[in-house]
């Protein structure tokens, strides 16, 4: 680590003789941590008055004056009468400009807590905090579903087909690699260990069943909803709230644009549009993976693999799964687009708000398939 | 002003940052086309120019943060532009540097964003840190609640002086402005000037400053040098309100020139 502390070769020196502190030598920055251990340990002998003399002081800065003018407040603190501190003629106004009343400088003590009671106080303010996060969500998705309502009901002639269409492709046919290679990943995993455990009851042939209710149903829409909370609805966050730091929304607004028009329907529109699409295709990537690890490790051909699924899964089946898909769409981009419009303007807030639209997207898509689950099994579907 | 006279009666040339034939371009642009500049210990320096002259990537260059094509860069006597590693960092801590809009560091109050210097180069005790961010808030004239402050509660003028602040963290020889009164209300960009020319009064600063502000110029710079034409002129201004070139001549004597310079006077 580079330093500028004087270690080598120290300079700067002080000491006090009949009644007289006296230093000299070089006061900077660079002797300020050694003289400042040497200074808070003075021993200033006996005896009342005091004078300080520093003219033999070669050069001064400001981290050296403020040593000097530190030593006399000490002394005097002490109950000793300081008379002149003495510096060289050229530093006198170095010294007069830093010597202002010390109480108004100090800063204010920070407010201080017990540990437990800090512990409980955080624990407290998250909660309203949380709840008060819940309440104006709840504000939010009200006003975007009028305003998705009203433009349905009579639909604007500017409406914003060119930036829908954008988000589509954002959103949807940019994702298509990852969102395919992931499904199809998994299809391999749920064949293998599916195909594991059914082995021994012989009943391998079920594989297809648990692999196509499982992706069809259930895994397919989770993990394309999850894929893109990660990866469009922070891309939501982090451009509408680079968009407030860079004050491009306070402009729209004054040019009378509404925002939620402009940026925030294309959005969860485009996101509603391609969710499902890309939950279809994960669908299918996921069942072609199992169907290969059901060839390889089985030896179940295609053929029979078709048969089988035909018998395990209809189109209801496939339906229960896509139904759920707009839903979480719908979430994904108002949560992302929200978060975006509290980002206050700096720096740290555009992170600190993706992180936050992350988390809560993927958990109110989760919370979300728990109460689709629910309500599938009270229906009977 | 006093440190006017006091300067222009010592006759000491001692030649802190020197540029000779630099040039530096983006691309097939040419924005210095060799050009030479010399700034002296203790003076104040102004560089002025028109918008996109490349004044700011002047002062880039200079430490170290832009590269030049080709010349020569020396500050303190040691050539930066090509400097690195070890040799840079003992440069930089006997400079400080003030961006134009402070460039704190948004995660941090101030008198963290003070300590930053100090904590990396030096093995101060935190008490003492704590005591001497305290008094460099003090310094630059600002209450003493600003230390705990995060920039983002801070007006534009008070990151100015809290990177000021910092700027001067480690007492540095040389201190580089970047348009410290742009954005600041007439007022306020005197009681800036007023706090520049204070500071390197007492603290014994050479002062490298890019602006805009005629006010500014005609208030606490000894020294202006211009940037016309991809190269600079320098001089006092009186020499430069006799120049012909006609963006310095515009400059100096059109109508906010004229205002600016009567009310120096």
């Amino acid at each position: 680590m580079t330093s500028i502390d004087n270690t080598a070769k120290p300079d700067a020196w002080f000491k006090i003789e009949q009644g007289v502190f006296k230093a000299g030598g070089r006061w900077t920055i660079a002797e300020s941590a050694r003289l400042d251990q040497q200074l808070r340990n003075l021993d200033a002998g006996p005896g009342e008055a005091i004078t300080m003399d520093a003219g033999a002081v070669e050069k001064l800065d400001s981290t050296g004056a403020w040593l000097l003018l530190r030593t006399r407040k000490a002394l005097e603190n002490a109950g000793r009468t300081v008379g002149t501190l003495k510096v060289p003629e050229r530093y006198a106004s170095l010294l007069a400009n830093l010597d202002h009343d010390d109480k108004k400088r100090r800063p204010p003590p920070a407010p201080r807590m017990s540990p437990w009671r800090y512990r409980l106080y955080r624990i407290g303010k998250a909660t309203v905090e949380a709840g008060r996060q819940g309440w104006r969500m709840l504000g939010y998705l009200g006003r975007v579903t009028v305003e998705t309502g009203e433009m349905i009901a009579a639909p604007r002639k500017n409406l914003r087909f060119a930036a829908m269409a954008v988000q589509v492709e954002e959103t949807g046919i940019s994702a298509l690699p990852i969102v395919g290679l992931l499904a199809f990943l998994i299809g391999i995993v749920l064949a293998y260990q599916g195909a594991d455990q059914l082995k021994r009851f012989g009943a391998e042939i079920f594989t297809i069943n648990l692999l196509g209710v499982g992706v069809l149903r259930e895994i397919g829409g989770l993990i394309t909803a999850i894929i893109v909370a990660g990866r469009s609805g922070s891309a939501f966050t982090a451009h509408l709230g680079s968009m407030r730091v860079n004050q491009e929304i306070d402009a729209m607004q004054t040019m009378g644009l509404n925002t939620v028009d402009t940026l925030v329907l294309p959005r969860v529109i485009g996101l509603v549009i391609s969710l499902p699409l890309l939950t279809f295709y994960a669908n299918i990537m996921a069942l072609i993976g199992g169907a290969m690890m059901c060839y390889f490790d089985l030896g179940i051909t295609i053929p029979v693999f078709l048969r089988q699924l035909n018998q395990a899964v209809d189109v209801s089946t496939l339906m229960v799964g896509l139904v759920k898909a707009p839903v979480f769409a719908f979430v994904i981009a108002l949560v992302g687009c929200y978060e975006g419009f509290q980002v206050e303007r700096n720096a740290a807030s555009v992170g600190q708000l993706t992180t936050r639209s992350v988390v809560e997207s993927v958990f109110l898509v989760i919370v979300l398939d728990a109460a689709f689950s629910v309500m599938f099994s009270v229906l009977g579907v | 002003m006093v440190m006017e006279a006091d300067k222009t009666g010592q006759a000491k040339k001692d030649v802190i940052i020197h540029v000779e034939d630099l040039v530096t371009g983006f691309g097939s642009k040419i924005i210095h086309d060799h050009l030479n500049l010399d700034v002296y210990r203790g003076e104040v320096l102004g560089l002025v120019g028109g918008s996109g002259s490349g004044k700011s990537v002047l002062l880039r260059t200079i430490i170290g943060l832009n590269a030049p094509r080709q010349g020569t860069i020396e500050v303190f006597g040691k050539r930066t532009g090509y400097a690195e590693g070890s040799r840079m960092r003992s440069l930089e801590v006997r400079w400080g540097v003030l961006f134009q809009e402070g460039a704190l560091f948004s995660s941090q109050t101030v008198a963290e964003n003070i300590q930053v210097p100090l904590r990396e180069y030096t093995s101060m005790s935190q008490e003492l840190m704590d005591e001497i961010a305290a008094m460099k808030i003090a310094l630059v004239g600002l209450p003493p609640d600003t230390a705990q402050k995060l920039p983002s509660e801070l007006s534009g003028g008070m990151k100015k002086r809290a990177g000021l602040a910092r700027a001067l963290a480690l007492d540095p020889e040389l201190l580089f402005l970047d348009e410290p009164t742009s954005g600041l209300d007439p007022i306020s960009a005197n009681q800036f000037d007023e706090l520049i020319g204070e500071l390197q009064e007492s603290l014994g600063l050479t002062v490298f400053m890019v602006t805009h502000d005629l006010d500014s110029l005609a208030a606490i710079t000894d020294r202006i040098a211009v940037l016309v034409d991809k190269k600079i002129k320098t001089g006092t201004i009186e020499e430069l309100r006799k120049d012909t070139t006609p963006w310095i001549h515009e400059y100096f004597s059109g109508p906010r020139g004229h205002a600016a310079l009567a009310g120096s006077h």
